[in-house]
């Protein structure tokens, strides 16, 4: 896969900066406005897949982003499972203990464990889609060489 | 116009592109009439006050699209046909008689259903009239997510963690190779 023109690269290198923000935007308002975890997280995968799609796979060693992404999303799924089990400590329930306070409605500090679960889940749909982008273009160039 | 003469103009425009989308001979334009069916499917969500499902799906079609148009680059843009045999003529006709099955349960089914928009709320109207109290989080849709039904939402994150490993499971040609050597 080769890289665009300069212009194209540009204009992406701009644009993936404001996925990225807009992403982390919806992820961390997902319990005050819609949104939440999943389509925040693909919103910041996109921000990346944006940034390969224009300048080519030599822009960043990919292979390493690969593990990353892997380490990345099999942390976040594990956290998941424990913030559900250190609901069974705190109280009686797995995953449905909502012990934190929860606040005011409406405010960004509110509503206990859900933003930490939304944030969480939103690492890991945006390793996830990454990791699958990246192995359908590295080891594609695998085969070729 | 109400609501429900704009999704049937919209559920008609989504069943021709799928029809389009099977029948097109070049791949790509049947990737493009996939598409056209999950923008669709977007504005259904909104006619349907359903901001949250919309934004999901707008995003996850158009990275949908983006892998399909990437795995549709790597190998053949036409279909290959074949000619009629007499096992397509089986397929075809159990297809059909299975379809039509279905239609008459659906149509006897849909008999006893509430009229459309007038649903029975019994648990729902818990989680609708005391999620806010309960869980603290404006946006409802949420807080049944990680709140009543988080169950449900750590088996969808399940479920993605598979699809990751099956696809590097499948994807990696050269683990297989130094296997066989």
């Amino acid at each position: 896969m080769k890289g665009m023109s300069v212009i194209v690269k540009k204009t992406a290198q701009l644009l993936s900066a404001m996925i990225f923000v807009f992403g982390m935007y919806i992820i961390t308002h997902g319990h005050v406005l819609p949104g939440g975890g999943f389509s925040g997280g693909v919103l910041l995968a996109s921000s990346f897949i944006v940034l390969i799609l224009a300048q080519g796979k030599e822009y960043i060693k990919l292979k390493k982003q690969r593990e990353a992404t892997s380490v990345f999303e099999s942390l976040s799924a594990l956290l998941i499972l424990l913030l559900g089990i250190s609901g069974l400590f705190a109280g009686s329930l797995f995953l449905f203990n909502n012990y934190l306070p929860k606040g005011q409605p409406g405010e960004l500090l509110s509503a206990g464990n859900i933003p930490i679960y939304s944030i969480l889940i939103g690492i890991k749909v945006a390793a996830t889609l990454f990791t699958i982008f990246l192995a359908l273009t590295i080891y594609k160039e695998e085969v070729s060489k | 116009m109400d609501t429900e003469t704009y999704l049937i103009i919209i559920l008609v425009f989504m069943i021709v592109m799928a029809i389009a989308a099977i029948h097109a001979r070049d791949l790509l334009s049947s990737v493009i009439a996939q598409g056209a069916i999950g923008y669709g499917l977007v504005l259904c969500f909104l006619l349907l006050k359903a901001p949250d499902l919309a934004i999901v799906q707008i995003v996850a079609e158009t990275i949908t699209i983006i892998i399909m148009v990437a795995v549709l680059h790597d190998s053949t843009r036409f279909e290959t046909r074949f000619p009629i045999c007499r096992r397509d003529i089986v397929n075809y006709s159990a297809a059909f008689v299975l379809a039509g099955v279905l239609l008459y349960y659906f149509v006897h089914a849909i008999a006893v259903l509430n009229p459309f928009g007038e649903h029975t709320l019994r648990m729902s109207e818990a989680y609708v009239y005391q999620a806010i109290e309960a869980t603290g989080a404006t946006n409802f849709v949420k807080g049944v997510l990680w709140d009543f039904r988080a169950l449900d939402t750590m088996g969808e994150a399940a479920v993605l963690f598979t699809t990751a490993i099956g696809v590097l499971a499948i994807l990696r040609l050269k683990g297989k190779k130094q296997s066989n050597q």
